[in-house]
Formats: structure tokens, sequence, C-alpha cells
């Protein structure tokens, strides 16, 4: 636990005149998993896509890897090579195959060789338990296959901080279980440093290293996992965790 | 019956000339279409961006050529840009690809700026979080993702701009429209009703052309449905 990654300072953002951030402040250190959690509506999403730049900010400053974030366009989709994101909708692109999904930014954006890409995707889909797909259109799949295979393109870029937006949120209860191994996977395995929001309580309990509570665009807390879940500081993430009676 | 009414269209050269008429308004409509749609997308892709000078621009030069008629537009091509511009005699085809392809343009535009913004946000988003440039974002993932959608509505444009030429006899263009009409007043004391078959002829001509594209669209239309 030593070199940081990210560190997120004072950072304020607007919707127009509304404020829906409140001076976030966190860093996150190599191969550390940070759980955001809290209620609908408390800012979770809007946190983590504006740490890849979907979503600007109007004061504070990110600092990824030691060099403070220029946060426009072109930084940006330097820095996106580095962090990769995965949705809730999958998004996979419906006009590619699932191969050419994956390779698709390694060889353009990165200009990696085909057949080097073409054989590292064979090979993180078989890590996924999905070597029989490589030619099948996203549309042949179910949506756990298909988060299955976003975690992967993601993957594909090397990237040194994954984030993962709600991404077992509209699966069918048992494609979850899937999505979760992975991930789980990643960071026993590849020591991957990650970001997650999640609805998934259990699964926050297992693999999050230190949890981010937050309501109203506030953080109300920044404690190591296992205290989160055993006694949280604050009241009002006391009375979240019963609410999802897990 | 000394005189049925069809020989009309077999007197002299009378067929080939009309089916030269036709040849005319193919080419003249496929041209304009090439460099329409050329156009048109490129106009189409800028009017997706976020610069509102550029936009509004683009949106007037689509007015413009949705509100005034093509008649004047073809006017404008033939008889007032060359005198603005101080030259003389351009051919009224020449004249006619430029108005027809300019009108494409503006309403293609639209078309592809509809289908563009109709590519689910989160498609913009996964691309941009896998690190691709805009450049690389519209050529793999939403260009692709635009062109189906917008395949039916484009076809129709098509047949709309064929049907449009027979407005070239406005600017002395001999399109099938005007060498039927010449054919008919040449012939018009030995054959009374020639005017009947000449235009049914033109009217099959039409519907050949027309016909496979319309029915292409409604193809497209309906794969899409499912």
């Amino acid at each position: 636990m030593t070199e940081e990654i990210l560190k997120v300072a004072h950072l304020n953002k607007f919707y127009g005149k509304r404020q829906v951030l409140f001076d976030i402040n966190f860093d996150l250190k190599k191969g550390e998993v940070l759980a955001l959690l809290g209620p609908s509506g408390s800012g979770k999403s809007t946190t983590i896509r504006t740490l890849n730049g979907l979503e600007d900010f109007q004061s504070g400053q990110i600092t990824f890897e030691g060099k403070n974030v220029i946060p426009d366009e072109k930084h940006w989709q330097e820095l996106r090579q580095k962090i990769g994101m995965v949705f809730q909708s999958y998004d996979l692109f419906p006009n590619m195959t699932v191969l050419e999904n994956i390779v698709l930014a390694p060889t353009k954006v990165q200009h990696r060789e085909q057949k080097e890409a073409e054989a590292e995707a064979k090979k993180l889909l078989a890590m996924v338990g999905l070597s029989d797909y490589a030619q099948s259109y996203p549309r042949q799949l179910s949506g756990g296959q298909k988060q299955r295979i976003a975690i992967v393109r993601a993957l594909a870029m090397h990237p040194d901080l994954m984030l993962f937006d709600e991404v077992t949120a509209s699966l069918d209860p048992e494609m979850v279980r899937g999505v979760l191994e992975i991930i789980k996977k990643l960071s026993d395995e590849e020591d991957m440093t990650m970001l997650i929001v999640t609805h998934e309580m259990n699964f926050a309990a297992q693999i999050a290293d230190r949890v981010l509570f937050l309501e109203d665009g506030h953080i109300l807390e920044d404690t190591p996992g296992q205290q989160f879940f055993k006694q949280p500081q604050t009241e009002r993430a006391q009375k979240f965790l019963e609410s999802m009676d897990f | 019956m000394a005189h049925s009414g069809i020989n009309v269209l077999f007197e002299g050269h009378n067929f080939v000339r009309l089916l030269g008429g036709l040849w005319t308004t193919v080419w003249i409509a496929a041209l304009s279409l090439l460099i329409g749609l050329a156009l048109g997308a490129l106009l189409g892709i800028l009017r997706t961006f976020k610069n509102r000078l550029l936009r509004l621009i683009l949106r007037l030069y689509l007015e413009f050529f949705r509100i005034v008629p093509t008649v004047v537009l073809l006017f404008l091509a033939y008889y007032i840009l060359p005198r603005m511009m101080h030259v003389a005699n351009l051919p009224g085809s020449l004249m006619a690809v430029v108005a027809f392809a300019l009108w494409v343009a503006a309403e293609f535009s639209d078309i592809v700026r509809g289908a563009l913004i109709s590519v689910p946000k989160h498609q913009w988003e996964s691309g941009m979080a896998l690190g691709l440039n805009r450049h690389q974002l519209f050529r793999y993932v939403l260009l692709p993702q635009a062109f189906r959608l917008e395949m039916p509505a484009t076809i129709n444009l098509a047949t709309r701009v064929i049907k449009t030429t027979s407005l070239l006899m406005m600017i002395s263009v001999m399109d099938v429209i005007n060498i039927g009409q010449q054919i008919i007043e040449a012939n018009n004391h030995l054959y009374r009703t020639g005017v009947f078959w000449v235009y049914g002829l033109i009217f099959v001509f039409y519907f050949l052309v027309d016909y496979p594209l319309s029915r292409w669209a409604k193809k497209m239309d309906a794969k899409q449905a499912d």
C-alpha cells in the first residue's frame, strides 16, 4: 500500500446553479478497492463519472498517478486509456462482433498489432469463460455475458484503475454472481485498483478495502471496509445498512 | 383508325429520344445524389457539434433549401448565379446538378443529424471511456449505427429527387419531360391522342426507376421494426 493512484481534492460540481457534489476529498492507493455507497441520488455515479471526464466539475483538483489532471477533452482522452470504465448498461457496440468490440480501442487508440490484440482478447475471453463467443454479435448474448465482455473490453486497454458504475444493477439476479466473481478475481489475482459503485452490499462487504458513504453530494464517511459494515460511524450509514437488509 | 395514338412513340427516333431523355434525368439525379449525400453527411456530423454559431449557420442553410421551392432554386442556379459570378452560358444540366446537390445536402444533413443523435448516449460514452477520439468515435461507433437508421429516409429522398427532375424543363434541360413535350407538339396534327401515350410512357419510365427504390425503403423500414 504505497503508490497513490488517484487523489481527489475539494471537488465541487454544479448542474447550472444546483450544486450536486460538495467538497469531495479522497484518495486511492495502488491495489486498493474503494466502494462508493449511498442512497439513490446521493452523487455516487456523478462522482465516478467525473473521474474520467464524462462529467465536468467546477472547482477542485483530481490527481492521477501523481499528475494534476487538466480537465479538457484532449487530456481526458489520454487518461481514459489508463482509466477503464464499465457502465450499468454494458454498451457493447452492436455493429461489431465481440472480438471487434474488444480489439477496437487497443488497435485504434493504442496502435497495437491486430494479432497481438486479438490474442490477448481471446485470453481475456477465456478468463471470463466466454471463449466460444468471440465471433458472436452482442444481440446474441445475455445481459450477464455482455457485461463480462464489457469488462474484458476495458481490461484490454491495460488500465491502472477500473471504475465500475452499478455494473450489476440491470442484470437478472442469477447473472449477477458471475460478473461479481470476475471483479473479485481482478482484485485478488491482478491486484487491480478499483472504484466500485454498487447496491450489492454483500459484495461490497467482501471486496471493499474502504467505503465512501455519500448522501446528497456529501461524503459522510470514509471508513475501512470491515469496520463500515460492522459499526458505521454515522447514524445515517447505520440506517442505510439496516434498510438494505443483507 | 389510320393513326392509332400509340404509334407516336415509334415515329422516327421518338422512342430512342425519350430513352435519351430518361438517361439525362437519371444521370442528373444520380450525380446530384452522389455529391449531395457526401456533402450532407459532413454537414450532418457538424450539426451534432457543440459550436452554436456553426449549428446556426447550418440550420439556416437547411431551412433555406427547405423553404425555397425547387423551381426557384433552379432559376437561381441557372439565371442569376452565373450572372452574379460574371460567367456566361453554363449548361443547364450542370447548374441543375449544383442546385439539386445543395438541396440534397441540406435535406440529408438533417437525416444524418437525426440518426446520429438517436444513437443512444451510452454508446457515445462507452466509446469515449475507451479513449476513442471524436473522429474514431464517429467512424467506428456512431456512423455505422446511424447508417442503418438513415437508410429508409435516404432512399425516400432519392425518389423525391428523381421525381423533381421533371422541373428541369424549366431551365431548358433536355430531360424526358422536355423531350416528350417536343414530341407531342411536333406530332399534334397527326396524333391527336399522342399526349396520352407520351405521358403514359413517361409515367412508366418514372415508375420503373422509382418503384424499386420505394420497395427497398419499405423493406429497410420493416427490417428495423424488428
